[in-house]
């Protein structure tokens, strides 16, 4: 049987979005007022606030070009306009992005003033919102979408029913020759040996347990408790949700039972072949998908218990929920209900069809809940203090 | 009606789908196996939550997915509600 085929769009590089959008990204954080200005002036487009930039050295530094450049650079963006106080950092952004062949201008504040500045990127923006709204989609192989899954305020439902979901989904994707990464180091904790089994290769499994051990060692050094205040998170100790090995062993349901992942990635790192892998992230939702869409990916599965509200601006965020009271007092967040497997009412197979049946229609462009709310959480991970 | 769910047979523990009340018998399935199981419910059990499925004594190991959730520290008895104030992580 051959593969779903989606309506989306390619890319100059060969990549595939489902989205279009025209980003305004800014540097640094004092050139998110110039991109909200930007983004005021020519409508369709969408600025990209955040918070850094600024003074960041070594591998942070490095992390961040990596972020920014990959949110530019993902396939669900049409064109960029880049904003910066100052110009070397501004074009090194540029420059990235442009490798995949999109088109993408940088404007540099110092010697022109914020005023010019915004006029001058405007009329720019002007031109692509004009070129990027008569972009055609065109039909792509379902496998072509990469997807990425992390689940937030879970609870005992998660593990029951909605990661499970999501662990069919991806076997299926998987199996049709797509690729999906799953990660949240923290949170595999007390399933670790589970999690490395499930690795490709001994090599790969090795890269896990050091990836692994070397996020032990920042929160040994860090905490000053067991961490039972922040991880089981407030929400998922309501929820039923008792220790972090509990959270871990329903966190791992995301992938399944049958799929091994093929390699370890770096926070904001793109996958380099086909199949599943895992990703060096936070736990947290909105620093975690934002990681994914740098890395490329175009659409995350998200499952959730309590009801986490979290959104990304450019990489659609897919909601299910297994818990009956959320689906029903939540029910503007959550795009897929699956509460029906808890009263013995659906198979886990049927709930991984309807999950990517949810996946193709969101493809050919029904918005998620996350997209209509204007859920848009744009959250750059920061690995330690600025210079 | 199913009102709780045990991920697998080796398990000690099961999940409230809906809310259990204190000195219910509740019917449960075990999901391995899809058989059925009651249990009566000794304290109120909300939905999401665990409840024991056997005694289970202090520093023993509460059991869910086959695996090792954390350290029992006070004493559990069958039908009891299992949470952060009996159970915690062996971790961190």
């Amino acid at each position: 049987m051959s593969n779903p085929k989606v309506m989306a769009y390619r890319r100059e590089n060969g990549r595939v979005g489902i989205r279009n959008h025209v980003v305004i990204l800014p540097l640094d954080d004092l050139s998110n007022s110039a991109c909200e200005k930007v983004a005021h002036n020519t409508k369709g487009c969408k600025a990209l606030p955040h918070a850094y930039g600024r003074l960041q050295f070594g591998e942070d530094l490095e992390l961040f070009f990596r972020t920014l450049i990959g949110i530019g650079a993902n396939p669900n963006v049409a064109a960029v306009v880049v904003i910066g106080i100052e110009p070397e950092w501004t074009n090194r952004i540029v420059d990235g992005i442009a490798k995949t062949g999109k088109p993408v201008t940088g404007f540099a504040i110092e010697r022109h003033g914020e005023i010019k500045t915004v006029e001058r990127a405007s009329w720019k923006a002007k031109e692509y919102m004009h070129w990027a709204s008569e972009l055609k989609r065109e039909e792509c192989d379902l496998s072509e979408i990469w997807v990425s899954v992390k689940c937030g305020e879970s609870d005992t439902t998660s593990g029951l029913a909605s990661n499970p979901t999501v662990g069919n989904a991806l076997e299926k994707l998987v199996g049709m020759g797509g690729t999906c990464s799953f990660g949240e180091t923290s949170e595999i904790t007390g399933a670790e040996m589970v999690c490395k089994e499930r690795a490709a290769t001994p090599e790969v499994a090795e890269q896990f347990m050091a990836t692994f051990n070397k996020y032990q060692e920042m929160i040994d050094r860090n905490k000053t408790d067991d961490l039972s205040g922040s991880q089981p998170t407030k929400g998922n100790i309501a929820g039923g949700l008792t220790t972090i090995e509990e959270k871990a062993f329903g966190n791992l349901q995301k992938i399944g039972k049958t799929i091994n992942y093929v390699g370890v990635l770096d926070k904001a790192e793109a996958p380099t072949g086909k199949g599943l892998w895992y990703m060096d992230t936070s736990s947290a939702a909105a620093e975690a998908v934002t990681l994914w869409a740098a890395a490329g990916f175009v659409a995350h599965f998200f499952p959730t218990g309590q009801g986490n509200i979290i959104g990304n601006p450019i990489e659609p965020v897919i909601k299910l929920s297994a818990n009956p009271r959320t689906v029903s007092d939540m029910v503007e967040h959550i795009d897929y209900d699956c509460s029906a497997i808890l009263k013995g009412e659906m198979t886990l197979d049927e709930s991984g069809d309807n999950l990517l049946n949810m996946l193709i229609r969101t493809c050919e462009g029904r918005l998620t809940a996350q997209e209509v709310l204007g859920h848009e959480e744009f959250v750059l991970t920061k690995l330690y203090e600025s210079a | 009606m199913i009102q709780f769910l045990v991920h697998e047979k080796a398990d000690n523990v099961g999940v409230a789908t809906v809310d259990i009340k204190s000195g219910e018998t509740a019917q449960g399935l075990y999901m391995d196996s899809q058989e059925p199981v009651e249990m009566k419910a000794l304290h109120d059990i909300p939905l999401g939550h665990k409840i024991a499925m056997g005694d289970i004594s202090t520093d023993a190991s509460v059991i869910k997915y086959g695996a090792d959730i954390g350290r029992v520290v006070a004493d559990i008895k069958t039908g009891e509600h299992v949470h952060t104030h009996n159970l915690k992580t062996r971790r961190w």
